[in-house]
């Protein structure tokens, strides 16, 4: 429970204060969360997919710590004009090193961000209704944390009584 | 270059400084700065217990310090302040020194579920010496619940300790009444209050208390970091809990650290000087700021109780939809400085156990910050802090967006 130290990249400052890509994006054509604002970690990542199942736009809204913010900001700047194959491909170590490097208190906050734009793509795929063999059955390392986060933050809940 | 020096310089040319933080350091005033300064090197740099002129000076000071903080506090003797490097190293002392002095009186230890952490940690290590620790709920504003406590307390509680004031959310605590249900229950129980919320700000009193034990710090009336003390009711046994070469401090070895206790007596005696009047002035201002922010933001609570029940300095408001680490970050880059129970400021997954057990639910408690007044500060600081703290929330509220609904 104590505090941990966090020397921030200058990085992860710039896109906490002028986050490029932030906000709804009405004509998505998929997006996801990952955890929820109990855990005090929260991403929605929204997709619009083009021609060739290319990323044309991503966007995001966060609920969270300046890594959370600048992790999704920084990944829908990634994601930008590759396909969703690439895109699913991005691991969450790429995103922390694409900041600038991450505190390792934090790491868990660019997994989060990976963990929602892969439900995307997922949820992408399922409104078509057609997953292509790329996609794992099972959840991978970063859609399995985030699925781990929003489980402590039920039972953490539950412990002490405080509703979600 | 430094690993965080572009953070700092991201922060340019500031309008204004306010430094809130007060629950986690202090800038310690120029007064102060002032008083401790001859110490350092002009007079009293000997090892108190040695026989030459800058020795017997030191003893001097320390005894004089001593003196003074034992009239602040009402307790009887200076030897009943015993000087350690801090509040986290006088809960230890007094929690582990109680428990394992008097262990033949029970294996009971009842605290708050509130209390420090210096307090519940060392409690659940005593847990791993056979001491069995019971935590005492508390209500929504942060009182302990003393029918609880009633049923608690029996002939097995050797120790008891149960802060005065709560440093996080600024309950006042009913500490009479509490040393009565302990002792009346259990007489030979040990008690020890955690008083470094209370000390210079509200009145407190070991002997009409009833106290066995009492921690204070520096740090939290504007004193330098690095001291403290634990009030040690005479005749109450204690163990001790670090060894090597004892000097004037009995309880703690070491060399005594002359200018910083110098810094702490100069800091008690500023405090007390005009102590109603302080007071007032910072009750003023936290009331501003209170009010302040309940008006101008929505959704935004306040945590733990209102006026006289809870301490002029004290300042913890929730705001939802708004992160507590990124509002810290938002606020200093418009130089407010303020410190946030959220779990994402702490190593593991969990938030304030403060605000957990007044009944915060996780998002109200994320979203939270602690901000205490001083004496020092004014009402164009307060003014800005407010304006700054709307606007950071506005902003944070744009990232949260929508959020998918
Ligand atoms: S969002 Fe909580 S630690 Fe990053």
């Amino acid at each position: 429970m104590s505090r941990a130290p966090l020397p921030y990249s200058p990085k992860i400052l710039e896109l906490f204060r002028n986050p490029k890509n932030l906000g709804r994006m009405d004509d998505a054509d998929a997006w996801a969360v990952a955890g929820n604002p109990a855990c005090g970690d929260m991403i929605t990542f929204y997709l619009k997919v083009g021609e060739g199942e290319v990323v044309e736009r991503a966007s995001f809204e966060s609920y969270g710590c300046a890594a959370n913010i600048a992790t999704s900001s920084i990944l829908t700047e990634m994601v930008k004009g590759k396909t969703l194959r690439e895109a699913w491909e991005i691991s969450w170590k790429q995103v922390a090193e694409e900041v600038g490097g991450l505190p390792s208190v934090k790491f868990h906050c660019g997994v989060l961000a990976v963990g929602a734009m892969r439900r995307a793509i997922r949820e992408y795929y399922k409104r078509r209704g057609e997953t292509p063999s790329w996609i794992p059955k099972e959840p991978t390392f970063e859609e399995k944390q985030a699925l781990e986060e929003e489980e402590l933050a039920k039972r953490l809940a539950k412990r002490i009584g405080g509703g979600i | 270059m430094g690993r965080v020096e572009e953070l700092i310089k991201a922060h340019g040319e500031l309008e204004r400084e306010v430094y809130l933080d007060f629950e986690n350091s202090s800038p310690v005033p120029s007064e102060i700065v002032e008083a401790m300064l001859p110490y350092f090197n002009r007079i009293a740099y000997g090892n108190p217990t040695l026989t030459h002129k800058p020795g017997w000076e030191a003893y001097e000071a320390i005894w004089k310090s001593a003196e003074k903080i034992a009239g602040f506090i009402g307790a009887r003797e200076p030897e009943e302040i015993n000087f350690t490097p801090g509040e986290t190293e006088a809960n230890n002392l007094a929690l582990m020194g109680a428990a394992l002095k008097n262990r033949r009186n029970g294996r009971k230890i009842i605290v708050s579920e509130i209390e420090p952490l210096s307090v519940l940690h060392v409690c659940r290590m005593l847990e791993n010496y056979g001491f069995i620790t019971v935590k005492v709920p508390v209500d929504g504003e942060g009182f302990v619940d003393l029918e609880e406590l009633k049923r608690a307390v029996d002939r097995e509680v050797v120790l008891a300790s149960f802060m005065s004031v709560n440093n996080e959310i600024g309950t006042i605590e009913p500490i009479k009444e509490i040393v009565e249900i302990v002792k009346d229950r259990s007489p030979e129980a040990i008690f020890h209050t955690d008083a470094s919320d209370a000390y210079g700000r509200i009145p407190f009193h070991v002997e009409r208390l009833g106290v066995d034990l009492a921690t204070i710090s520096s740090y939290k009336i504007l004193g330098p970091r690095g001291v403290g003390a634990l009030y040690v009711r005479s005749g109450v046994p204690l163990e001790k809990i670090l060894e090597g070469q004892f000097g004037t401090q009995k309880l703690w070895p070491g060399v005594e650290n002359t200018p910083l206790i110098m810094g702490f007596y100069s800091a008690s005696e500023k405090a007390f000087a005009n102590f109603e009047r302080n007071v007032e002035h910072m009750r003023r201002l936290r009331d501003k700021l209170i009010n302040g922010i309940l008006e101008g933001v929505d959704e935004a609570i306040l945590n733990g109780p209102r006026d006289d029940k809870r301490a002029p300095d004290n300042v913890n408001v929730s705001f939802l939809k708004c992160e507590g680490e990124s509002l810290t970050v938002e606020l200093s880059l418009k130089g407010v400085y303020v410190s946030s129970g959220s779990a994402c400021t702490r190593r593991i997954l969990q938030p304030s156990h403060v605000l957990l057990a007044i009944g915060r639910r996780f998002e109200e408690a994320h979203g939270s910050i602690l901000m205490k007044v001083t004496r020092y500060h004014t009402d164009e600081d307060i003014d800005y802090v407010l304006r700054a703290i709307r606007e950071s929330v506005a902003r944070l509220r744009t990232i949260y967006g929508s959020m998918g609904g």
